[in-house]
């Protein structure tokens, strides 16, 4: 056959402009695919948290949810800030919501202390930063879970994490767990060791046998802290978070990062 | 003078005169090497297997003693993976038996003195184990 110098060069640009297009949309269609079998951030059943800050003003409710969560994960009590423990906690408003406030917000506002935990996000930063596959999202139920016999203690997800939901154990825990008469730690879970990051667990422990996180029992039981906190799964139409999401107006942290997370917040 | 011998100076010539610090050399050798062995057989007698504090009332472990002696790392790792990562929290043993996973709740239930039961046979074999670092540790009543 013959093949004109004019006719080549016009075939080899056509193959060329075919790879130089092909396989950039070839491979957008892989990856698509691949994504495609990933059910992370869908997870069928999403645990989630309803906040009523205005509920959580008064002390003696926030104090309750924070020491039984504190007992029910022998959470050590070290006095120095930068290495204290903390799964749930109070934070100002101002640094809760630092997007929602401005220069006209009043201070009352501003100071009004907020419960804060992990938000186990539907995306959460937190899992796609971890070198060993110690946090991830659990597909059963969105908690954002933590396996401590494989965290090495990079502190990765801390970095990650912009609601600062992650404790880092700077020294040995159990050196600062207040024990009993007995010498017995507050509760049977496993305490952590130096070197980990821990953090808020959803109660996993506690809603397996079927009970509400400890926080939320906690504020039930305090005069006026009922409803402080509920609980619920976002997958149950029927549940109470749902309900109140439902009919009232509700805000999350840092929305617009796209975190998706999961504890809401009555303002 | 050996021709073909090159002289070394201040020296004189290399000769066999130097043997006997050549088998010192050797016999030397020959005892560093062997050291750890001759002590062995001399020492041999002194160890004996560690006696582990075994629960009175029941005969037999999850599974059949010699492969819980020998294999109960295994077992845990297993029950550790499928137990925090799966959320699987039930064991079926080879007898058909079905077992809850839990080192505190199961484990321990029996084997409720670490001193007498997992240490003894854990400094015997210089294993070091972690499980207490964070685990409730079983100190027995």
């Amino acid at each position: 056959m013959e093949r004109s110098r004019r006719r080549f060069f016009r075939d080899a640009g056509a193959a060329a402009l075919g790879l130089g297009y092909g396989l950039p949309v070839l491979g957008t269609g892989c990856s698509f695919s691949e994504e495609g079998t990933h059910t992370e951030g869908d997870p069928t059943n999403q645990w989630a948290m309803v906040v009523d800050i205005e509920k959580c003003k008064r002390d003696e409710v926030r104090a309750a949810c924070v020491e039984a969560c504190n007992r029910a994960h022998n959470i050590p009590d070290i006095p120095d800030p930068d290495e204290e423990i903390e799964w749930i906690w109070t934070e100002k408003y101002e640094h809760v919501f630092e997007d929602q406030v401005h220069d006209h917000t009043p201070h009352a506002v501003l100071e009004a202390p907020v419960l804060v935990l992990c938000n186990h996000c539907d995306k959460p930063p937190c899992v796609r930063v971890c070198p060993t596959q110690a946090t991830w999202k659990r597909e059963s139920d969105g908690v954002v879970m933590m396996d401590m016999h494989r965290c090495i203690g990079c502190r990765y997800c801390m970095a990650a994490c912009p609601y600062g939901s992650r404790s880092f154990n700077w020294r040995n825990p159990q050196e600062f767990i207040a024990k009993d008469v007995n010498g017995e730690y507050p509760s049977d879970y496993p305490t952590r060791s130096r070197g980990v990051v821990e953090k808020c667990n959803f109660c996993v422990e506690r809603i397996r046998e079927g009970l509400p996180p400890a926080c939320v029992e906690a504020a039930n039981g305090v005069s006026g802290g009922e409803g402080a906190l509920t609980f619920g799964d976002l997958a149950d139409p029927d549940s109470e978070v749902n309900r109140i999401l439902h009919d009232t107006h509700t805000i999350t942290r840092r929305h617009s990062l796209g975190t998706g997370p999961n504890v809401y917040y009555i303002i | 003078m050996v021709p073909g011998m090159i002289p070394v100076k201040g020296k004189g010539v290399r000769t066999m005169s130097d043997r006997k610090f050549i088998y010192i050399g050797i016999a030397v050798l020959l005892i560093v090497v062997l050291y750890p062995f001759l002590h062995g057989m001399v020492a041999s007698g002194d160890t004996t297997q560690p006696e582990l504090y075994l629960p009175s009332d029941a005969s037999e472990c999850i599974e059949e003693t010699e492969y819980m002696t020998a294999n109960h790392m295994v077992l845990l790792n297993e029950w550790r993976d499928t137990a925090v990562r799966e959320g699987i929290r039930e064991y079926t043993s080879q007898s058909g038996e079905i077992i809850k996973i839990s080192l505190t709740g199961t484990c321990i239930s029996c084997h409720g003195r670490k001193d007498e039961f997992c240490a003894r046979c854990h400094d015997y074999s210089n294993v070091t184990l972690s499980c207490w670092n964070c685990h409730v540790t079983p100190e027995g009543n």
